[in-house]
């Protein structure tokens, strides 16, 4: 590292709350899929684009601070994973109400 | 409104404000919002299971109407958090005192009737199914 160590090891707290949060999101991608796929082709096309929220999320959060150089912060990925998990819920949305019928 | 949504998918535009920070207090505001993050996904989880995991509730429909609720706050809770970290950012940027917001307090009182709601249909069914 080139930098001079931060003590707090700030960029290190920063790394591990995402890899906390891809936890969470898989957590609950997990039951949602379940939630979607008691049956129905409706229900197996909700799990289908869960599984592609939740890849899209991993693609986003995973290579966020593995970088051993100064740390980034901010950017266009904070709205875009806030957007995933709006997207997640929304399916979890239509996967409750399809169970109504 | 539609012009704060643009604002936030546009870093160039943050990074045109004021000064750039101590890149710690960065580090910091993300981290911020990341909870926020995980707390609206425990919402959106636990309508998840709510949904599947509870059985019916006295009232018709209760249970999904909770569910959907759940689901909703959730996801209002990871949109907030985006609003309230620009916020942050840029009051960081330009020196100024860091936003106040209501918003903690509103969704603590939210959280606190749903769970009181839950109870009383508990309740209501553990008594009526004698």
């Amino acid at each position: 590292m080139s930098t001079p160590r931060d003590p707090g090891l700030q960029p290190e707290r920063t790394r591990l709350a995402w890899r906390r949060t891809l936890l969470t999101v898989t957590v609950v991608a997990a039951l949602a899929v379940r939630l979607a796929s008691t049956g129905g082709t409706t229900g197996a096309l909700i799990a289908g684009l869960t599984v592609l929220v939740w890849g899209a999320l991993l693609v986003l959060c995973w290579p966020r601070g593995t970088g051993t150089g100064p740390a980034r912060t901010g950017g266009r990925t904070l709205p875009l994973v806030a957007s995933g998990i709006v997207g997640l819920a929304l399916l979890g949305v239509l996967a409750v109400i399809r169970g109504l019928w | 409104m539609w012009e704060a949504i643009r604002r936030w998918f546009d870093p160039a535009e943050m990074r045109s404000v004021g000064e750039p920070p101590d890149y710690r207090f960065s580090l910091a505001n993300e981290r911020t919002f990341l909870a926020w993050l995980r707390t609206g996904l425990a919402l959106v989880g636990g309508g998840l299971a709510t949904a599947q995991f509870l059985p019916p509730l006295p009232m018709s429909h209760l249970r999904e109407v909770l569910a959907v609720a759940l689901l909703l706050l959730g996801g209002a809770v990871a949109i907030r958090a985006v609003d309230h970290w620009a916020r942050t950012e840029r009051a960081i940027r330009l020196g100024q005192e860091l936003p106040a917001s209501r918003f903690p307090a509103i969704l603590a009182l939210a959280v606190g009737a749903g769970a009181l709601l839950l109870v009383v249909a508990v309740l209501v069914r553990a008594i009526g199914g004698r």
